[in-house]
């Protein structure tokens, strides 16, 4: 019940939103800001009672649609945990990120906001394939439109650019899921979209490679990996603060947990034939991605190529432990590597892309080029954009640097070629990170600036992410832990561990024929 | 006999409302007789669903399948009254014979849904047919209208010839009028009047499905009807029509050969690229509507010809898209007649640009039909094309599927142009000003709500589609 809830108290919240908005300003505001803090407690407290427990730690399994087989089955493990602690975090960084950005429509913001973030918790929680597929279209329509009516200049071409995209690749994904629903009833007779269930069906490796490519479209696009990247730089910059925040730090995570959650398990072998063009693609994508954001001069440009690179990590550590011998050491240490790069990348690129809605809204500008000595003025917005910077470039001490090390030792193990292309990606983020701190923020103050510094509020938003990277650079295990459990299994590695269902009654329709 | 009361109850219907207008003419008299009459129509179901399957004389046959298409065509009519009836108010004419015609339009597209013999489907459709044409030019002071009347009455004739002379064919092949009987007789008649015969019924009946490539008069007459009526030729009378397709395909067993297996994926496809491609560029949401109905009536194509696999499940398909698509299209152009004035109908995407900021209830009603059309979940629009899409994967219709998937994103495309103008925050905006009537009001929102049931639990309704009983 517990699940429901913390679906329910975001949607009621975001419904209420435009309703309060008539008593004060600020009230949607504050009433987004509790609901995710009252999720974000009920979540932590779960994690804190029992941090290294294995296994399903919670489940809810209601019947939604019995006409298709369709249950309203959601579960938490240690993986969703760990990625919903993350989904209300970013959730607070951007409200309190878009305090003073919004101004218009401010009870619909909000209402947007926070069903986006259901969507993405029921993404992060659904164990039914059509619940998942729901929920991911679900948050289709709330994100289209903070990036269309709050966003920038380019807003609407941006944000249907994203909307036919995502689309496409889901629809895509849809298909797969169909085809997959239907072998299996066509082996079993029982209609069912139920994750446990599917895993179990008999597959001929054809049919598996078509269906896993489906899955693959829609998470890639997501994720997103070269050459499917290219909606992804114009929505992140056209986005308001809070869109990108929730963009980089939470949906392209929505791709890599499908890899994780559905991919890998569903269709091993499909996988792992497929393997080695996944792997070279997220190479070129590390390269590619930290490349273009040398080239840019638009920050939030920069800072969503860099994202491009960070997910080719994530690409290549999921992939890489997929070809890995089946609990070894290697699968081991690069899931390890992933979950943690999903993390850190959330807070650093989401802290991001705070800092240069910060700026936006006190400069109006985005161009790094009229930017020049703001340390000068703004000391401790410099401080955090170093930091962050630092962090993106995987600094030692930083947790950015623990996920994409492990990642390299996972994948090193499987390609040493790969492993050194990668790490020539770290090489470069160091030219875009150092660039970005010395275009931003070193040098003379040419353009005159006087501009405000970090408001209490903008540091609450960026202080606990400084604290969080630094906590995942010094000492990851706990994280570790917590994930960990997730991706052992008796029949090897990448396997999450099956939830336990009721097993499905025999329908009464006759909705399909068997084949 | 009892089994035909809804259709006793339509004809007494228009009967009682024509002499009640000959008698008392008042506006609020005609609409209150056609509601009561619809409703006890609708009610009638109840009772009829008891002795049903009947076959009622060689022409009509009463069924799970006929009710639940009647029930779909008498409460869109219903709707369409609603509609019609704040419509008329802001218009310069006469308006109690509205509802007439309304009532007889609704008994030919009944008659079709029962139809199961060459005569009641020419009788139904020319029923249908008639009492359109004049629906179509009803504000006869209106360029437009009359423009659409007129286009409507050239398609309908030509349509009608089409039908006429494939029946001819099929009759002088098989000796009977009889569908039941003709499937018997088919297998020993000469396919070289069968095929053509088969082809020309075909395409009669594409016509007035506007289907690509027989759509050519859709959009002007979109444009130029009235928009309850248009709601109504978007809705009821291509219930009806779809209700003789499958009936008369599935009694033949018209499937088994593969040319017509050609022909319907030939025109399906066609449908769903022509009519998302052409939405496109259209700057008049009228027209825009009319091009993605041409799309939606080929993704319904797509779940008819998953009767390769099984007939019920293409049957419940239909029937369950159909329904979301009422709803919806009820909707959409419930809003545009919702807000005409005597001055015109709102026709043009700018009139709709940020109404969100000005009427937040509407844009987003608005916004609700137009993504249901994309078929966005939440809405009724995404659980019937899943359904569409899972019938047809499960009747390995991979091709289909894969059009279906490609044009339906292309179609966001403008669904999606309109909804970022209905929240466009640019104040250069000429304002949809006028004032909704209560009756509409009240519509609108059970349709919002509709669709939003649908979507998210559609459970009851596709029970109801599959105990639809097909032979």
């Amino acid at each position: 019940m517990l699940l429901l809830w913390l679906l329910v108290i975001l949607a009621a919240a975001g419904a209420l939103a435009p309703l309060v908005h008539r008593w004060h300003a600020n009230a949607p505001r504050w009433l987004a800001l509790f609901a995710l803090a009252a999720d974000f407690g009920l979540v932590l407290q779960l994690w804190l009672r029992a941090p290294r427990l294995a296994g399903w730690r919670m489940q809810l399994d209601w019947t939604w649609i019995p006409a298709f087989g369709i249950r309203f089955h959601l579960g938490l493990d240690g993986l969703s945990l760990l990625l919903l602690l993350l989904t209300f975090f970013l959730g607070m960084v951007a409200v309190l990120a878009s305090w003073r950005d919004i101004q218009r429509g401010v009870g619909f913001f909000h209402l947007n906001l926070l069903w986006l973030l259901t969507g993405i918790a029921g993404v992060f929680l659904a164990l039914d394939l059509f619940l998942f597929y729901f929920a991911w279209e679900l948050m289709l329509v709330p994100m289209f439109l903070l990036i269309a009516i709050w966003g920038h200049e380019r807003r609407r071409y941006a944000a249907i650019k994203f909307f036919l995209f995502t689309q496409l690749s889901g629809l895509l994904m849809l298909i797969a899921i169909l085809a997959l629903y239907l072998y299996h009833y066509a082996a079993t007779g029982v209609l069912t979209f139920e994750y446990a269930q599917l895993m179990a069906t008999p597959l001929a490796p054809s049919a598996s490679l078509w269906i896993m490519l489906g899955f693959f479209a829609a998470f890639m696009v997501k994720l997103p990996m070269f050459p499917f990247h290219t909606w992804l730089p114009d929505a992140h910059t056209e986005a308001s603060t809070a869109g990108s925040v929730i963009l980089a730090g939470l949906m392209l995570k929505t791709g890599a947990y499908g890899l994780l959650r559905f991919v890998l398990p569903l269709f091993p072998s499909a996988v792992r034939s497929f393997a080695p063009w996944a792997l070279v693609l997220a190479a070129i994508g590390i390269l590619y991605g930290a490349l273009l954001a040398y080239a840019q001069t638009d920050l939030k440009r920069l800072v969503a190529y860099t994202s491009v690179s960070h997910m080719g990590f994530v690409l290549l550590g999921i992939f890489a432990a997929a070809v890995a011998p089946p609990g070894s050491a290697a699968a081991q240490w690069a899931l390890d590597g992933v979950v943690l790069e999903i993390l850190c990348h959330g807070f650093s690129t989401g802290a991001l892309f705070v800092l240069a809605g910060i700026l936006q809204e006190r400069m109006h500008t985005r161009e790094m080029g009229r930017m020049n000595g703001l340390w000068a003025v703004m000391p401790r917005l410099g401080g955090a954009g170093l930091f962050f910077a630092l962090a993106a470039i995987g600094l030692p001490g930083l947790g950015n640097f623990v996920a994409e090390f492990l990642i390299l030792l996972g994948t090193f193990h499987v390609s040493v070629g790969l492993a050194v292309a990668a790490s020539i990606g770290i090489l470069a983020s160091t030219f875009y990170g150092v660039e970005l701190v010395q275009r931003a923020f070193h040098g003379p103050n040419r353009h005159g600036w006087q501009l405000p510094d970090l408001s209490r509020r903008e540091a609450l938003a960026l202080v606990p992410m400084m604290a969080a990277l630094l906590w995942l650079g010094l000492y990851p295990q706990p994280i570790f832990n917590t994930a960990f459990p997730a991706f052992t299994s008796p029949s090897g590695a990448a396997l999450p561990e099956p939830p336990r269902s009721l097993p499905q009654p025999h329908t009464r329709y006759s909705l399909f024929p068997i084949p | 006999m009892a089994a035909l009361a809804p259709f006793v109850l339509l004809s007494l219907a228009a009967v009682v409302v024509m002499m009640g207008i000959a008698f008392h003419r008042s506006h609020g008299f005609a609409f209150s007789l056609t509601l009561a009459g619809l409703a006890a129509t609708l009610w009638s179901l109840w009772p009829v669903a008891r002795v049903i399957p009947r076959q009622v004389t060689p022409l009509l046959r009463m069924d799970g399948f006929a009710l639940y298409f009647i029930g779909l065509i008498v409460a869109a009519t219903l709707a369409v009254a609603i509609l019609a009836y704040g419509y008329l108010k802001t218009q310069p004419v006469r308006p109690e014979e509205f509802y007439v015609l309304l009532l007889v339009a609704a008994l030919g597209a009944s008659v079709l849904a029962a139809s199961s013999h060459f005569v009641s489907f020419f009788l139904g459709l020319e029923i249908l047919s008639v009492a359109l044409y004049g629906l179509n030019a009803y504000p006869h002071r209106r360029a437009l209208p009359l423009e659409a009347g007129i286009k409507y009455l050239v398609l309908a004739a030509a349509s009608a010839a089409f039908l006429l002379f494939g029946m001819a064919l099929v009759y002088a092949a098989t000796g009977t009028l009889d569908f039941a009987a003709m499937a018997g007789a088919l297998p020993s008649a000469p396919q070289a009047l069968v095929l053509p015969g088969a082809a020309l019924i075909l395409v009669g009946i594409s016509f007035k499905l506007a289907l690509a490539p027989f759509h050519l008069w859709t959009p002007d007459v979109y444009q130029g009807a009235p928009a309850p009526v248009t709601a109504f030729i978007a809705t009821a009378s291509k219930a009806g029509i779809f209700a003789v397709l499958i009936r008369f395909f599935y009694d033949l067993g018209g499937l088994h050969s593969p040319g017509a297996v050609l022909a319907v994926t030939v025109l399906a496809i066609a449908s769903m690229a022509v009519g998302n491609l052409l939405a496109l560029r259209q700057s008049n949401l009228k027209r825009l509507l009319a091009y993605s109905s041409i799309a939606h009536m080929g993704y319904v194509l797509v779940a008819f010809e998953a009767a390769l696999a099984s007939p019920a499940v293409a049957a419940a398909a239909v029937g369950f898209y159909l329904l979301a698509y009422f709803v919806t299209t009820l909707g959409a152009f419930g809003l545009i007649s919702a807000l005409s004035t005597a001055a015109g109908e709102p026709e043009s995407i700018e009139d709709y640009r940020g109404l969100f900021w000005r009427r937040p209830w509407l844009a987003l009603m608005l916004a609700a039909m137009l993504l249901s059309l994309a078929g966005i979940p939440l809405t009724a629009g995404f659980l019937a094309k899943f359904y569409v899409v899972a019938a047809g994967a499960a009747a390995t219709l991979w091709l289909l599927i894969l059009v279906l998937v490609v044009t339906s994103v292309v179609g966001l495309y403008y669904y999606l142009r309109v909804v970022v103008a209905l929240f466009s925050t640019s104040d250069d905006s000429a304002p949809v000003a006028a004032a909704m009537p209560p009756a509409a009001a009240w519509l609108l929102g059970v349709l919002f709500v509709g669709l939003i049931w649908v979507g998210v639990y559609p459970e009851p309704f596709l029970r109801l589609v599959l105990a639809l009983p097909l032979r």
